[in-house]
């Protein structure tokens, strides 16, 4: 059963897998062509797991030690995590001892397939949704260390390779528009959060998720009021 | 910053990553349904945190240094991406 789930889940995270190579081997690259030890990167790809957030980490640990700030800032970066969690709150019902490694997995990439996929009917669902999480880091914690060894061995410098992440968003936002049935909801993300930066700067994120979430209410009474209708 | 407090700093990004993920699953554990509203956000928070980390990545480019490189990067992704996909 578990191999028939792992059989599953493998093609759907090839493309992620792709995606992770170049922005893994980046991320391993960039540490260790600053000087860092290529343990850095490894252990910070298997135990944060947060693309986007190591990123903004490498900056951090060359500036000066502020464990508050760094707190914040994380919580800030990574606020998302709130809405996919929000998002799998249903899916993740049931999973047992997985459920653990399920949550701590969530990146957004594992975030995008175990939110819209559904496995084939003979195969189970906890199961696929654990091997696709698991997958999906093997793939990212592989790349940072090819990164890292490479970024050891080979002196060149690394400007704008972070530019690999704003492509792989960018690919995200095109997949998830062009598979929704309707598109407000990414047109309101997209507008607070643009709203958000020109009004906050650095500091746009939780701004941007209360104007976000505040932004759905309407829709969100509408949606009410047309299931009390077809009951 | 020293060695310890690199470790320290690590340990506490992703002691608030965790947070992150696992806070929606403590504040609504399993067999307490979650409110009305928070079943309808699960439906479009996913499209609208895309666009957030959209956004998120592109505040920091200074569009007067390489922001045209960042621009026609972005449009050959577009490009790329669409004949990808008519392609198959």
């Amino acid at each position: 059963m578990k191999t028939n789930a792992f059989k599953a889940a493998f093609p759907y995270t090839i493309p992620i897998a792709a995606g992770f190579f170049v922005l893994g081997i980046s991320y391993g690259f960039m540490m260790t062509s600053r000087g860092f030890s290529c343990l850095f990167p490894i252990f910070m790809a298997m135990f944060i797991f947060a693309g986007s957030m190591e990123f903004v980490a490498a900056n951090l640990l060359l500036a000066s030690f502020d464990p508050a700030g760094t707190f914040f800032l994380t919580v800030m970066v990574n606020a998302r995590h709130l809405f996919y969690g929000l998002s799998m709150l249903e899916k993740y019902k049931g999973t047992g001892w997985k459920k653990s490694y399920l949550i701590f997995a969530l990146c957004d990439e594992t975030f995008s397939i175990n939110c819209s996929v559904e496995p084939p009917a003979d195969v189970d669902r906890g199961w696929f949704m654990f091997f696709v999480s698991l997958l999906n880091q093997c793939w990212w914690v592989g790349s940072a260390a090819v990164g890292a060894l490479l970024g050891q061995w080979i002196p060149l410098d690394a400007t704008g390779v972070e530019f690999s992440m704003t492509a792989l968003f960018v690919v995200m936002f095109l997949d998830q528009w062009e598979t929704a049935r309707e598109h407000r909801p990414a047109l309101i993300g997209l507008g607070c959060s643009v709203a958000c930066v020109l009004a906050f700067q650095a500091n746009f994120i939780i701004p941007a998720m209360v104007l976000i979430i505040a932004s759905f209410v309407p829709g969100y009474l509408k949606w009410k009021e047309s299931r009390h209708d077809v009951q | 910053m020293t060695f310890n407090e690199q470790l320290i700093t690590i340990v506490v990004v992703a002691a608030a990553t965790m947070l992150t993920r696992f806070l929606p699953f403590i504040l609504f554990p399993e067999g307490r349904r979650p409110p009305l509203f928070i079943q309808y956000l699960s439906g479009v928070l996913p499209a609208a945190s895309i666009s957030l980390l959209v956004v998120y990545c592109l505040k920091d480019v200074h569009f007067e240094e390489s922001g045209m490189a960042s621009i026609v990067a972005i449009v050959l992704i577009v490009v790329v991406h669409k004949w990808k996909k008519t392609c198959y």
